[in-house]
């Protein structure tokens, strides 16, 4: 069977849940190698994680400078596999970071680049979701290899044991004067929720809760169903809520199982960011509010008694 | 210096976007095409270093006859001259292809220091770019910038994204995309509208650039698309009244769906 390449998705020595669902998808294709590029000792933390999902073999790329420079150490380590092991497919998460090192990658072996999958239909192919899940379009890469940019919560996770053997990876040299170098890293920590893009759960606040003291109404409620917070971009741009929490068009896309929709109209920015989630609940004052199209349950009235109540009700479940 | 600046123009994000059933490309005639917001930063970050010096600032980009509207908000913003690649055989290219039309474009305007983008699209959403044409050119490319420098042959951004922030330094040439806090671009005065008007536009088909029919367009791109299909509308769902119960409702729903 042919070996899928999966890029390790890992931030302070912890993998992230999008590396898992790549195994998954990879385990589709054929066998699953992932592929850790990091300081020396990296790979070392996450190889119990990475044969626990599926990993046959672990491909170690580190080195002191991996972290120095701007993605060019991740397009080396999987320009240099591809070579050498020419995979149908190498799968990236398709955030910010991943989504620069897969079109690198495909500019530098001349591959077929297949953004942002919510699905694999096959070695080289697979089914995107565009304009804010407004459309789904199939498509192929006609290259020996596809690159990949996975969207994070399009698949569940399987686990599934895998050898893990591990495997060095020379990287090379950098050239400067190709490479950006980077310093003074400062990964965005979301406390002790579920990161926005990968959550489960998610409940969002819009215009309607009024003011940055009210949106602990938004997270109060969030918290009792293990959720992420989101805010819609009126929310953001009115100072509520800091910016890197924004769904829609102009900021997170997000795709949970329930999406909870507490004072927000629902324009077609919004949506972008959110329609795809399996179910939405949302909650306005609007009776005409846009939101009410595409939920799937909809309550007119008052956000700060309702969300409040249901909280409660929440709480009573699960205790 | 000598600064280029890449824009695109989009489908307005608040019509109704959607697909050509002919050749499954962006169908750009069925909604209203803008300047996508994105790139009047990079404009507005280029004009800030054209004033602060001495630079001469070029606006490129790679799209259909219409494109020119884009084109001409740019140069009222003050840019100097524009190269417009408009070529029949260029429809339906991927993100690589565009990449590479991109680089040989930016070829055609001499010695350039600094190649200036937004970070991403609305409409494509690759988000990468500036980083393929950076690996195309062989220089670094500096991406998700909120705040830029350029000085001693030397180019420093503030990098942020979803991820996180950090620094990020690289010598010149470089490519730079910006994010959406870098800057508040300036409205178009009435004197650089009318100035806009007699700036040189220099149009340039592929065989200009050097490249083939067969290497562009859906005949060149390296993903093919098979089909698409619009996303079946979402029945809505029930909505109720709230009499005081609207959380219980709620509950009794997610039990239902078993999400609780």
């Amino acid at each position: 069977m042919a070996e899928v390449l999966v890029l390790v998705d890992h931030v302070d020595g912890e993998i992230k849940k999008n590396t898992y669902e790549m195994l998954t998808a990879a385990r589709r294709l054929g066998e699953p190698s992932a592929v850790v590029v990091g300081t020396p000792g990296t790979a070392a933390k996450l190889a119990e994680g990475l044969a626990a999902h599926g990993a046959e073999k672990v491909y170690v790329a580190e080195s002191d400078d991996a972290v120095n420079y701007l993605s060019t150490p991740q397009v080396d380590a999987l320009a240099a596999l591809v070579e050498r092991v020419s995979p149908p497919a190498v799968l990236i998460a398709a955030g910010a970071d991943g989504r620069e090192v897969a079109g690198r990658l495909a500019v530098r072996t001349n591959s077929g680049w297949l953004n942002d999958l919510v699905e694999v239909d096959g070695q080289r192919e697979g089914t995107h979701s565009i304009f804010g899940g407004a459309f789904t379009v199939q498509s192929h890469a006609t290259t020996d290899t596809a690159v990949i940019s996975w969207r994070a919560g399009s698949i569940e996770v399987e686990e599934n044991a895998g050898a893990g053997t591990q495997e060095n990876v020379e990287l090379p040299a950098i050239d400067e004067a190709k490479s950006a170098r980077v310093s003074n890293r400062a990964p965005i920590v979301g406390g002790d929720r579920p990161e926005l893009t990968e959550a489960n759960v998610v409940v969002a606040g819009g215009r309607g809760v009024g003011s940055a003291d009210n949106f602990n109404v938004v997270e109060t409620l969030a918290d009792s169903l293990h959720a992420a917070v989101g805010a819609s971009r009126a929310a953001v741009d009115s100072g509520y809520y800091p910016n890197q929490f924004q769904v829609g068009q102009t900021g997170k896309t997000v795709s949970p199982q329930l999406y909870i929709a507490l004072g927000i109209s629902g324009a077609i920015q919004h949506r972008a960011g959110m329609q795809t989630s399996k179910t939405i609940v949302a909650v306005n004052k609007d009776p005409e509010a846009p939101i009410f199209e595409i939920a799937d349950f909809g309550v007119v009235g008052d956000l700060f008694s309702i969300s409040p109540q249901l909280t409660e009700e929440v709480g009573k479940r699960s205790s | 210096m000598n600064i280029v600046v890449l824009i695109k123009q989009v489908p307005d994000t608040w019509s109704e976007r959607t697909l050509s059933d002919s050749d499954k490309t962006l169908d750009r005639a069925s909604s209203d095409a803008v300047l996508d917001e994105i790139n009047e930063r990079a404009v507005e970050e280029a004009l800030k270093i054209k004033e602060a010096g001495d630079a001469e600032v070029t606006i490129l980009t790679v799209g259909p006859d219409r494109a020119t509207d884009a084109i001409r908000k740019a140069l009222s913003m003050g840019a100097d001259k524009a190269v417009h690649v408009n070529d029949e055989a260029l429809h339906g290219s991927d993100a690589v292809t565009t990449a590479k039309v991109l680089a040989k474009a930016v070829g055609t305007v001499g010695d350039v220091d600094l190649v200036l983008a937004g970070n991403e699209a609305t409409d494509g959403r690759s988000g990468a770019m500036a980083g393929m044409l950076g690996e195309l050119l062989g220089w670094p490319s500096l991406t998700h910038a909120n705040a830029l420098t350029v000085e001693n042959g030397t180019a420093s951004v503030k990098r942020e994204t979803d991820e996180g922030t950090c620094d990020v330094t690289a010598s010149l040439p470089a490519v730079v995309s910006v994010g959406e806090k870098i800057n508040e671009p300036r409205y178009p005065s009435f004197k650089g509208i009318m100035a806009a008007k007699k700036k040189p536009v220099s149009a340039l088909g592929i065989s200009d650039l050097g490249l083939e029919a067969g290497e562009v367009g859906l005949a060149g791109s390296l993903v093919q698309v098979d089909s698409f299909a619009p996303r079946p509308p979402k029945s809505g769902g029930q909505k109720v009244e709230d009499e005081g119960d609207g959380g219980q409702k709620i509950a009794e729903f997610l039990v239902g769906q078993k999400l609780i």
